[in-house]
């Protein structure tokens, strides 16, 4: 399981991004307030190897969704940089040179009923990055094209002549896939692309992606506040808290020895289904708001093993056991890591 | 029949519930021949996924269906009297007083113009003969119950100024503030971030027992089901496929659609890459099969199950609709319909 | 996929929606559709339906002058069933070619302001910022005028400009153009909106992901999702421009009058009106209203039977 410095496919380093959500500045001068700052994604640094499935999860208002859109490029980043397979994507590159790499990442959305246009029919849908990226010769071949992407995501070729709306949920995010894989891309960045769907038509999604990931060899930047889907797809999760991440490690440690506080008490709030009779500690507190983030570490009036450094330092990532944590208290060795047991349902 | 917690009478009885929905194309049969009991302090646990009917029955239960939607038969008792067929007034009496609703959003479900407190002290005020002063007072503690901090300065604030689980919370002690009898849930943690879910359900469960309300849960989530219920009821298509104990149904599902459903759902217990998956996609309405309504998507389906539409029958301590069950079983077993779908 | 087919086969989804059920289901609503079927037939037939051609100098006579309506006159004479205006010309035949006058300067009109509204909304919403502060203030700017006034403006600024005689030629386009111009706000304010409300829908994000330019997506993928209430509103100002422009002649500074449209008969019969010979008046006016009220019906029911909520 790679993490090395120089096989990273993908290197986000030192992402950061601001939304000035100030009032009119009309109304600032008049009732003198300050100008309002969000820092949604302050800082983050991952690197993803080719073929992995790197996953990013979080509560709402954690800027997971904000580091998604902008590693696609559908925001500029404040600051930091974003390097695709060794291109820097905000350099100044020829439009076809940036048509090339924009062809090779794709995105796919959470909400399956806002992603298609409702008027267009599905075949255009589909066909738009081929037509978009000049990947076909013909309107033969375009079919044909279309036709073998709807079939890999189990749906039926004539599917192509109707409209979205006659699809259930389940079955556009299928066709929001294909539009996805349309232009042959190596790497997808998914923004909670289950989270609006059933139960079951998660589980078939999820499996499609996995089949999917493994013929084509893509690699996955999946963003999810679900830790048990999380757990079972990904090769190495981060977890993000008010706009940074607060610790990185390989799934199975992740789950089975977490280290920061957030990650311990996110675990704690994954419900019970294998009837152990597991304690869940309640977590204190709630998300603050991220115009006015708590000083110093952000967690730290959610967390109990908090102290006055916590409130006043920043912590710095620190490399542990195949992953980063950024604590205090794991650094000084005051908190100690222990190893969860999870029960089969039997 | 059914083995209630205690043995007094139940709190909530359905039987034969019909929900239907007129459209000019037909009649559309929403919630199809449902029954139920509900003892007094039990949480139901009612599961389904979208299209079930489970929010439908819900809502027939408090008396909220929207028309065109309208109860076509069938009855609910609420403590033995009948509350199905009231007029309006009478309803509305009953609703607050004895049953008190929870819903999804708590964006929506408290009115941003007035201060907490005015909603409190009037739903108090309709269903209690309380002087205001005294009202004030049972809203305080309410919200105290409900772990507002700062309950005194925060009972004149308006929702706007609290953020999402708060008004969650607010939204419990708004359902209990006339001391219903039962509680219909719906969705109550849906919109909620996680750590904050896990918060409202240790809190609601908490709440009922100490009141001794019983609860009616209407959710698609099973983890939720899993820690707070002590009966579970799973609808397909607008049936109940799967009824009794939450632990035996979670654990030992005896009807194909639950077993595929806790399949399904990511666990942590065991690390497979793919999951388990039930092909094809619950029946629109208006496609419903014939005989049991899962019966295109089962792997154990046999011929009878095509013909014959199968009642909840007993299958160890719960009860399934399922001719697995039966003596007579299931027929010449024949291959699922839908395919990797 | 042949091209047959795929008519018959929107044909199929258009008479199976909801919206022609609701059309069928409501008699006040037909009879609106009718009525207006029936006036726009006539006036565009009205070359050949009309008994006579009261714009042919050649073919009128004074002696035909302020003939009342046959049904109340002396002789039983049928030829002029409306009767007649000072000039001789036939009233039943004016109002036919009145009403096509009118009902093609109050389509074009509309038409100029949807071109011109949709654009404007469509650029402001989606590029935002300093452009769409500056549209925006225009229409506010030109919402605190009535119509009128500004199709007035507009017409006399251009009287002023040009030659009577050059000036009459081109009345019809100046018409147009004004009364256009006087109500671009609204679709510009209504599609602002709609586009404000798909821009941020993820659909429009995919397109932007693939690297599409921001006017591609304008025209192709949000322009086809906010031209909804574009509809409910041209039909309604359909009725609003054809009175606009009847007023304007009425007041005399619309089309000239050897080419008279509803609202320059009107203004002529009101000449004469004292005198006792209200058929002038009375019957274009009564078309007029008749062919407005009839617009403004259909217009209600597209606004009801395209809301989605009160399905």
């Amino acid at each position: 399981m790679p993490d090395g410095a120089g096989t990273a496919f993908v290197r986000i380093a030192g992402l950061k991004r601001y939304f000035d959500v100030s009032a009119p500045w009309l109304v600032r001068t008049i009732e003198g307030r300050p100008r309002q700052i969000v820092q949604a994604v302050d800082g983050i640094d991952i690197e993803i190897a080719k073929g992995e499935t790197f996953s990013l999860v979080g509560e709402s208002g954690c800027g997971k969704s904000t580091v998604a859109r902008l590693v696609v490029g559908l925001y500029p980043p404040t600051a930091g940089s974003i390097e695709f397979d060794g291109n820097d994507m905000a350099a100044r590159h020829s439009r076809a040179d940036m048509a090339a790499l924009r062809r090779r990442m794709q995105m796919i959305f959470q909400d399956p009923f806002a992603s298609l246009n409702p008027r267009w029919r599905v075949f255009d849908i589909i066909a738009e990055p081929i037509r978009a990226f000049g990947l076909s010769k013909d309107k033969a071949d375009l079919e044909k094209r279309v036709g073998d992407l709807l079939r890999q995501v189990r749906l039926a070729p004539v599917d192509g002549r109707k409209f979205p709306h006659e699809f259930s949920g389940g079955q556009r995010q299928r066709i929001s896939i294909a539009r996805a894989l349309a232009s042959q891309p190596e790497f997808l960045v998914c923004d909670e692309p289950t989270s609006a769907l059933d139960v079951s038509v998660q589980a078939q999604i999820l499996n499609l992606m996995v089949d999917l990931q493994r013929r084509f060899g893509l690699t996955y930047l999946f963003i999810s506040h679900n830790l048990a889907v999380v757990y079972h797809i990904s090769t190495r999760v981060g977890v993000m808290y008010l706009g940074r991440l607060v610790e990185v490690a390989p799934t199975e440690t992740l789950f089975t020895r977490p280290k920061h506080p957030y990650t311990r008490m996110l675990l704690d709030t994954i419900p019970d289904l294998d009837m152990t009779g597991r304690q869940r500690t309640p977590v204190a507190g709630e998300v603050p708001s991220p115009i006015n983030p708590p000083s110093g570490c952000t967690f730290h009036p959610r967390c109990p093993f908090a102290n006055d450094r916590c409130k006043a330092e920043r912590p710095a990532p620190l490399a542990i056991e195949g992953g980063t944590v950024t604590c205090h208290a794991i650094e000084e060795g005051r908190l100690p890591i222990e190893d969860r047991v999870y029960v089969a349902n039997s | 029949m059914m083995a209630t917690p205690s043995n007094n009478p139940p709190l909530l009885e359905v039987k034969n519930l019909r929900v239907e929905f007129p459209t000019r194309r037909g009649t559309l049969l929403a919630v199809d021949d449902v029954s139920f009991d509900i003892a007094p302090g039990e949480v139901l646990g009612v599961v389904g996924e979208s299209g079930a009917g489970k929010s439908l029955t819900g809502n027939a239960i408090i008396g909220l269906l929207e028309p065109p939607g309208r109860i076509a038969g069938g009855e609910i008792r609420l403590e033995g009297r009948r509350i199905d067929n009231l007029p309006y007034e009478e309803m509305r009496k009953v609703r607050g007083a004895r049953i008190g609703a929870i819903f999804q959003d708590p964006l929506t479900s408290l009115n941003p113009l007035y201060s907490v407190g005015r909603q409190l002290i009037e739903t108090i005020q309709t269903h209690l003969r309380l002087s205001a002063a005294a009202a004030r007072t049972r809203a305080l503690d309410l919200l105290k119950e409900v772990g507002i901090p700062g309950a005194e300065t925060r009972i004149d604030h308006y929702p706007h100024q609290f953020s999402g689980g708060m008004r969650q919370r607010v939204v419990i002690a708004l359902a209990l503030c006339a001391g219903p009898r039962l509680i219909v849930a719906d969705e109550p943690t849906t919109a909620l971030d996680v750590s904050i879910q896990a918060q409202i359900i240790a809190l609601l469960k908490r709440l009922c027992r100490e009141h001794g309300t019983a609860v009616m849960l209407v959710t698609h989530d099973m983890g939720v089901i899993a820690e707070t219920a002590d009966r579970v009821a799973v609808m397909y298509a607008g049936r109940i496929a799967e009824i009794g104990p939450v632990r035996d149904v979670v654990k030992h599902a005896k009807h194909p659609y639950t077993k595929g459903l806790m399949g399904s759902i990511p666990s942590l217990g065991v690390r497979t890459e793919r999951l388990t998956q039930i092909d094809g996609a619950m029946p629109r309405l208006t496609e419903i099969p014939d005989g049991c309504a899962f019966n295109p998507r089962c792997t154990e389906r046999g011929a009878r199950c095509l013909v014959e539409r199968p009642n909840l029958m007993a299958a160890g301590t719960s009860r399934a609709a399922c001719w697995l069950h039966d003596r007579g079983g299931v027929g010449t077993p024949i291959a699922k319909e839908t395919v990797d779908a | 996929m042949v091209k047959g087919s795929a008519l018959s086969g929107w044909l199929h989804r258009a008479a199976d929606s909801d919206v022609w059920w609701s059309f069928k289901s409501s008699p006040l609503t037909v009879s609106a559709a009718t009525v207006t079927f029936l006036i726009v037939a006539i006036a565009f037939l009205s070359p050949i339906l009309a008994p006579h051609t009261p714009f042919d100098p050649a073919t009128l006579s004074l002696s035909d002058g302020l003939k009342p309506p046959a049904m109340l006159s002396a002789d039983g004479d049928w030829t002029f069933p409306l009767g007649t205006d000072d000039q001789g010309r036939d009233i039943l035949s004016s109002i036919m070619y009145g009403t096509r006058l009118s009902l093609v300067v109050g389509l074009a009109s509309v038409v100029v302001a949807m071109a011109l509204g949709i654009t404007l909304g469509l650029v402001s919403g989606y590029i935002g910022g300093a452009v769409d502060a500056l549209i925006m203030r225009i229409a506010d700017v030109q919402l605190t005028f009535p119509a009128i006034l500004v199709a007035l403006l507009i017409d006399g600024v251009v009287r002023g400009i040009i030659s009577v005689k050059r000036h009459d030629e081109i009345a019809i386009y100046v018409i147009v153009g004004a009364i256009g111009l006087s109500f671009w706000v609204q679709y510009a304010r209504t599609v602002r909106g709609s586009v404000l409300v798909e821009k941020n829908k993820e659909y429009v994000q995919a397109a932007r992901v693939i690297g599409l330019s921001p006017l591609l997506i304008m025209v192709r993928h949000v322009l086809p999702n906010v031209t909804g209430p574009v509809l409910v509103i041209a039909t309604i100002n359909l009725g609003l421009a054809i009175i606009t422009e009847a007023t304007l002649s009425f007041l005399g500074v619309g089309l000239p009058s050897t080419e008279p449209s509803l609202g320059t008969l009107i203004r002529l019969g009101n000449e004469v009106l004292q005198s006792g010979d209200w058929w002038i008046t009375v019957f274009p006016g009564a078309t007029l209203a008749a062919l407005v009220l009839a617009v403004n019906l259909l217009g209600d029911w597209l606004r009801d039977a395209l809301n989605p909520k009160l399905r």
